[in-house]
């Protein structure tokens, strides 16, 4: 494979297109609601009237998720929404002046109109089951570039440029992680892209995953040449079925393609990628959990340092960045580490996808440039609650806080939400509206943590489990003032001790929700 | 081999180059709590016990796996480390159910010794109670997880002294129990060497030698890494 077998790829799959392109969601949200049996209809309907101008599409998540299956109609631009597969005749008629029957979506809404997309760029619009598809989109002639034009440490300096930060939730430097595991020496090592995402309500890895693979893999490629990585992994839970179906079938394309393996664009470059299919830990998104786990042990984090980038997998210097991360690599190959930079806020450049969820009328996958307020995402882009008012917002999933309605005009940016006792996180962002009571949501929580909580520390074993049985005591009424105070004393106390970030953030949506809900506590209270 | 001066608790000390603090600190006498290291096995840093506040550093860190560094500025006894280290230790009574009064290494187990060592006069948090086995399958020994703290160290000693890795530990959380083969009672775990020196790893008196009765159960830990010192050396 050289440039001109790309984009002699490109050429003829652009040259396949029709006019008329109906594109499906196939992702699992859509999928799950019918949307398989709508594209198969669509496509009936399409031989049925004997259309050659019309293709029909499966592509990827188009972000309304809540209101699947969405079809879309191009060039025309009609979004049609909660489609049956009976409509399908009717989206057909509809071209040459007919009605519809499924309802139409609204694409100049704010949901879509203040959206930026990098990430998600080719999310909605490219089939993910076909990497010419994606060659198609300008894919892979960022890693062409990157081996034929670049050494490592231009790579390596423009990502540290452009001022993207990891996509896990902890915002840490990519290029600075990059260049550290590029100086550390090792006979052998590693890229690990994590894909464990397992944040209640959080979706867009999995999206991501499902509606443009290559480009994770691409940006994969990226990230080995420029530490010096010949092998790869995936670590993707087992929870997500159409993700690793579409991993795989991108992993075999790309191979075939001589775009991973041995002598990648001819430029002395290998580079192998192979799946972990994690077995429902949560505990194994964290990165030393992670690499146990991909070793085959008990996954288990240990304490840092060293760090992955110093001694990871089997010993080695060991680059492991978030699916997301990964997925902004391309455009920022391609577009230049100051175009990505004169996007976001001071100090979180570039997009942020999240997962809209909750009590939110428009549920679904956004992604938005750093520095838009939470107000905008949900009032404008979610459209608010549907009954009631906003009370909070939870970001960062267990590890989060709940942030309340009067910080709505909180910048989304790393040291924002921090500020205000939540994180960033992965991207999870649950809507909660004035029925919802904060002490259950402090349980819900504590729960999950402490059902995930490895057993590996005392702090996180012991602790999550009576934090839970004093949220429990309160909940029922039988705690007092005094039970308050130690629970607050227990808090701080797993935050500070505990070996990794399930335990150290555990106490999180607790601490945020007796800061800013604190009459709902002591309502409970006894004395 | 370089050498390491640093501070703990206002005193100069010297250390050996990749000395943990821990190791430094003992060898000088300065106490710092520990239940899951054990000399002669590798560290885990599990416990959170040894916890250490370092100058310049805003997570504390475990004195059993960090290496000292020149200059380095350690406090190992202040206030909030002991309020934390006491509540460790009254969650891990209140998390099994530790019976001293009729437990085999009642006078001879750690667990003890450090509730004394940290002050503890009373339990702040609710017992939990749970339902734990005994397993006196083995015709030697037994296991008995009300008494179990999760250190891992039978875990260790099994599979990097003796070689054999009986142990380990299945289920998570509040689940979590160290187990013999695939969760197998212990007297029909093929692997098991009945070489004994879980038996002499163990903190509590979790796992002890049949027949022993209330505060008969004392072990000289220091065997494990005898054996270990005495290997190495021959090599």
């Amino acid at each position: 494979m050289d440039l001109s077998e790309l984009l002699a790829i490109a050429e003829h799959e652009n040259a396949m297109r029709r006019p008329i392109c109906i594109r499906c969601c196939t992702a699992l949200g859509c999928q799950s609601a019918g949307a398989l049996s709508v594209k198969q209809r669509l496509e009936e309907a399409v031989a049925e009237v004997d259309r050659t101008d019309i293709e029909v599409l499966g592509v990827g998540c188009m972000g309304l998720c809540g209101h699947g299956p969405l079809v879309r109609v191009d060039p025309v631009g009609i979004l049609y929404e909660h489609v049956r597969a009976a409509d399908a005749p009717s989206i057909i008629a509809a071209l040459d002046g007919g009605e519809a029957t499924a309802p139409q979506g609204d694409l100049q809404h704010p949901f879509f109109t203040l959206q930026k997309r990098i990430v998600l760029e080719n999310s909605g619009i490219i089939d993910p089951e076909r990497i010419e598809s994606y060659i198609a989109a300008g894919g892979y002639q960022a890693l062409y570039h990157v081996l034929h034009e670049m050494t490592p440490a231009e790579v390596i300096d423009v990502v540290t440029r452009s001022g993207l930060r990891g996509r896990g939730g902890a915002g840490y430097p990519t290029g600075l992680k990059w260049a550290t595991v590029a100086k550390s020496h090792g006979d052998r090592k590693y890229v690990v892209c994590n894909a464990d995402e397992g944040d209640p309500g959080a979706f867009m890895d999995r999206s991501i995953i499902e509606s443009d693979p290559h480009k994770v893999l691409e940006g994969m490629a990226i990230a080995a040449y420029a530490v010096g990585a010949d092998q790869g992994y995936v670590y993707v839970r087992a929870e997500y079925p159409l993700a690793i179906q579409r991993l795989q079938r991108a992993i075999a394309q790309a191979r075939r393609f001589g775009l991973l393996g041995a002598q990648i664009f001819d430029a002395g470059f290998t580079f192998r990628i192979d799946i972990r299919v994690g077995a429902g830990a949560f505990v194994c998104g964290e990165e030393t959990a992670l690499m146990a786990s991909i070793e085959g042990r008990r996954g288990t984090p240990r304490p840092r340092p060293p760090y992955p980038a110093e001694s990871g997998l089997w010993g080695r210097p060991t680059l492991v960045n978030n699916v997301e991360t990964f997925a902004n690599i391309p455009p920022i190959i391609r577009n230049g580490a100051e175009w990505f930079a004169s996007i976001g806020a001071e100090t979180s450049k570039g997009t942020k996808v999240f997962a809209l969820t909750g009590k939110i009328r428009h549920t679904g996958l956004i992604e938005v440039p750093m520095g838009v307020t939470l107000r905008q995402i949900v009032e404008d882009m979610g459209g608010g609650v549907p009954e009631g008012r906003v009370k909070a917002v939870q970001t960062g999933g267990p590890s989060g806080g709940c942030i309340p309605a009067a910080l709505l005009d909180t910048p989304v940016d790393y040291e924002s939400l921090q500020r205000v006792g939540s994180i960033m996180g992965s991207g999870g962002m649950v809507v909660m509206d004035d029925s919802t009571n904060m002490v259950d949501v402090a349980r819900f929580y504590m729960e999950f943590c402490k059902d995930e909580s490895c057993g590996k520390c005392i702090p996180c074993r012991a602790g999550t489990a009576q934090m839970l049985h004093m949220l429990d005591l309160i909940r029922s009424g039988q705690a007092t003032a005094a039970d308050l105070a130690r629970l607050e004393q227990l808090c701080m106390m797993v935050k500070e001790t505990s070996l990794c970030g399930l335990g150290q953030s555990a106490p999180n949506p607790v601490l945020s929700t007796m800061k800013y809900f604190r009459e709902e506590y002591e309502a409970l209270v006894r004395g | 081999m370089a050498a390491r001066t640093f501070t703990i608790n206002d005193q100069l000390i010297s250390a050996r180059e990749g000395e943990t603090i821990l190791q430094a600190a003992r060898e000088h006498g300065i106490f710092i709590p520990t239940l899951c290291y054990l000399d002669g096995v590798s560290a885990v840093g599990a416990c959170r016990l040894c916890l250490v506040e370092i100058e310049g550093s805003r997570m504390l860190r475990p004195a059993c796996v960090t290496p000292v560094v020149e200059e380095m500025v350690v406090r190992t006894d202040t206030e909030r480390l002991r309020e934390y280290r006491r509540m460790i230790i009254e969650l891990l009574f209140a998390e099994r159910n530790h019976i001293c009064a009729v437990c085999v290494a009642n006078g001879h187990c750690e667990l003890q010794d450090l509730a004394i060592a940290v002050g503890m006069d009373h339990v702040r948090f609710d017992y939990a109670f749970p339902r734990c086995d005994v397993d006196i399958s083995h015709p030697l020994f037994g296991i008995d997880h009300n008494r179990c703290v999760l250190c891992t160290r039978c875990v260790r000693v099994c599979d990097e002294v003796e070689g054999v890795h009986t142990w380990d530990v299945a289920g998570r959380g509040a689940d979590a129990r160290v187990i013999t083969d695939m969760r197998q009672p212990w007297g029909e775990a093929r692997t098991c060497t009945s070489c004994g020196k879980c038996v002499l790893a163990c903190p509590t008196g979790a796992i002890f030698r049949r027949g022993a009765t209330v505060g008969e159960m004392e072990r000289d830990r220091n065997k494990i890494a005898y054996i270990v010192a005495a290997r190495e050396q021959r090599w």
